[in-house]
């Protein structure tokens, strides 16, 4: 970035085909991806898969095996990170212990010779209501507030690309609720390109316009968060992004608009639309709040999947809403979520139910449950160890 | 503990005050030995000062109040004192800058080899096996006039005919140099050791080089190891009288302040010359050492 300017708005990130290998194992594998300029993209996956290594590629702090990083059109692939116009807000905030919280915050303003740092630091600390406590050194300030230092010690370089390392990791809930819309403001206010590192499925999906959800090291679906949720197209995002119950079995018949599949017995009938597969042996899912909750054997409907009776196994009530766990013969046990629309659960323990939803909630997937629940997943610590040691 | 029990209701109050005779105890050693060794020497050193050579007794000395001692030693040696806190300072910069590097490449670099690591380490404390007295005669062989090296500079011309390096405040501070480098560099590596380096990413992210992030991050967080580092090597050299000794490297042009108080003492046997020059060294040292804590921020060395 060239010294003394802020970035006008900002730019778009572009992946090609990066992979980054370490010894041993393979961290990122043909990555592929577009960010737009000014969007609020979330890298979404589970401990291990590879999303804080791409996001210090993009950063600079490690070097892509092969492939490219370009940032508004441009490769930055070779260059450091102090010449990328990229800032990041580091999972372990990594606020400078000795200097005050606006030298931190005007350290890279400094760098970069931006006039008047600190009047522009200061600012940066309003945003994030911390002003009161510029005086003060990093480590006289709780979890928080230093999370919020580390953003505003990025914002203020105004960078074309903002990534966040799971910034909110350290913070409890309702201060974590608080940040993910502070930082949505942000976003929306000055208008940046954020990329958001998470395992939290729920800060993904209440923040990003796209979220993309990653493992071992490759895409596995990218879209919108109803999209993603209303529409897994693998195993792995179906259960990752939220719950689902999964079947797997053979299609005995296809229609126009819909195929049938057969599960030990049991029709289950889903839209060609929202397959991915139409032939052969297929994973149908749907989510657990789309299914009702029968006491009684209901009349055959067309447009209705029904199975049962099955069993009431576990109930607990959350609040809004009550989760049963119902044990169906030869379909295994399946999850439902009811909302509380009366006191107390309407089925008790051990009490006979049927299941039914609706035939356009239900989706089918590219892969197989059973293959695809073989899929292990790695441990992030194991990489973020090896991260910053490859750094050196 | 049965005590205690008997004591009944009261016994909530008397355990502090216990503990604190507990630690009265633990303490006993310490402080019985800083005032054997160090109080008392230390006055009798102060009492010797401000003696004056006996006017009855040849070689016996009165006690008195004879502060003119210090004036003169003050006149008399005040080249060897300035000295000695110009070679201490030289050998201190030489030894960081040598060290740092060193230091660095051990606690950080090499992180990712720790059999790398504990050779290197090894390597820097080894010469502790042997006696330093021996390292710098050996020294003074390799640095000889019949010596390889001379031989080699003046094969070079580098160095004269006539020229020699013992005997020179070249050797002198080289000998110091070399002597504290181990002290430079513990400290040194043990700060850097425990430097994170996400401080320095998060620095390179922020727009810092190579250059601005050393000086910026790296420095001020391994002031530490300096401070500690730089005291060890600076103390003990101003007072040393090994290296500037003839025996070893030095020679008359290079005489430092631990030998004017070695020949004093033991070969004109001045004992108040040499008393006074003692504590002027340990007054400077003092001053200069508080100087200096107090501006490298006392809170980061402890």
């Amino acid at each position: 970035m060239v010294a003394g300017s802020f970035a006008e708005a900002g730019a778009d990130l572009e992946l090609v085909g990066l992979h980054k290998r370490f010894p041993g194992f393979t961290a990122i594998d043909d990555l592929s991806l577009t960010v737009p300029a000014g969007s609020f993209f979330a890298l979404l996956g589970p401990s291990g898969c590879g999303k804080t290594t791409t996001l210090r590629l993009v950063a600079g702090l490690e070097e892509p095996t092969s492939g490219q990083v370009l940032i508004g059109g441009k490769d930055v692939t070779g260059m450091k990170p102090f010449q990328r116009p990229v800032n990041t807000v580091f999972q372990s905030y990594a606020l400078f212990p000795h200097m005050t919280v606006i030298e931190n915050v005007a350290f890279g303003l400094r760098r970069r010779k931006v006039g008047d740092p600190v009047g522009k630091a200061h600012e940066a600390l309003r945003l994030v209501e911390l002003d009161h406590l510029a005086a003060r050194k990093p480590l006289q300030l709780s979890g928080g507030q230093q999370q919020r230092v580390a953003l505003a010690r990025a914002v203020v370089n105004r960078p074309a690309l903002l990534l966040l390392d799971e910034p909110l990791g350290a913070l409890d809930l309702k201060l974590r609720r608080q940040m993910q819309l502070e930082l949505k403001t942000i976003q929306t206010e000055v208008g940046l390109t954020f990329v958001h590192v998470t395992h939290d499925q729920e800060e993904a999906m209440t923040m990003a316009d796209t979220v993309a959800v990653m493992n071992k090291g490759a895409i596995e679906q990218m879209g919108a968060p109803e999209e993603l949720y209303e529409l897994p197209k693998t195993v792995f995002v179906a259960n990752f992004l939220g719950q689902s119950n999964l079947f797997t079995g053979p299609v005995v018949e296809s229609t126009a608009d819909t195929i049938a599949v057969d599960i030990a017995g049991t029709r289950i009938v889903v839209p060609n639309s929202r397959a991915q597969v139409h032939t052969g042996t297929v994973t149908v899912g749907v989510r657990p709040e789309k299914l009702s909750l029968l006491m009684e054997n209901p009349v055959a409907v067309a447009g209705q999947n029904v199975i049962g009776p099955g069993r009431v196994i576990d109930v607990s009530f959350s609040g809004v809403s009550t989760q049963y766990i119902v044990e169906v013969p030869r379909l295994g046990s399946m999850v439902c979520f009811a909302q509380n629309m009366v006191f107390g659960p309407v089925a008790n323990l051990g009490a006979q139910v049927w299941l039914s939803w609706m035939v356009d909630h239900g989706f089918g997937l590219a892969d197989v449950a059973e293959q695809a629940g073989a899929k292990q997943i790695g441990t992030a610590e194991d990489l973020t160890a090896l991260d910053s040691e490859a750094v050196v | 503990m049965a005590i205690a029990a008997l004591a009944g209701p009261t016994v909530t109050q008397e355990a502090p005050r216990k503990k604190s005779r507990i630690a009265l105890v633990l303490l006993l050693p310490g402080i019985f030995y800083l005032v054997l060794f160090f109080i008392v020497p230390f006055i009798s050193l102060v009492i010797t000062s401000l003696q004056v050579p006996s006017e009855t007794n040849f070689g016996q000395f009165d006690t008195a109040f004879n502060w003119q001692t210090y004036v003169d030693v003050v006149g008399q040696y005040s080249t060897q004192i300035l000295r000695s806190f110009f070679f201490a300072l030289l050998a201190t910069v030489f030894a960081l800058l040598f060290s740092y590097p060193l230091a660095y490449f051990i606690g950080v670099k090499a992180r990712r080899w720790p059999l790398l690591q504990g050779l290197m380490l090894v390597l820097v404390i080894a010469p502790f096996f042997i006696s330093f007295l021996l390292r710098t005669l050996a020294w003074k062989q390799i640095l000889s006039d019949e010596g390889f090296v001379v031989s080699a500079l003046k094969a070079l011309s580098v160095l004269g005919p006539q020229d020699h390096i013992t005997g020179t405040p070249v050797a002198v501070v080289f000998g110091l140099t070399y002597n504290f480098i181990p002290f430079m560099c513990l400290p040194l590596y043990t700060t850097l050791e425990r430097l994170d380096v996400r401080y320095l990413e998060a620095s390179n992210d922020l727009y810092a080089g190579p250059f601005a992030t050393f000086r910026k991050v790296t420095i001020p967080l391994s002031l530490p190891g300096i401070v500690s580092g730089t005291l060890l090597t600076f103390i003990p050299a101003a007072g040393d009288y090994v290296n500037a000794s003839s025996e070893f490297l030095g020679g008359s042009s290079s005489t430092m302040m631990g030998n004017v108080i070695q020949s004093n003492f033991l070969v004109q046997l001045n004992y108040p010359a040499a008393a006074a020059l003692s504590i002027i060294l340990m007054a400077i040292i003092l001053v200069i050492v508080s100087a200096y804590v107090r501006r490298s921020g006392t809170d980061d060395l402890l």
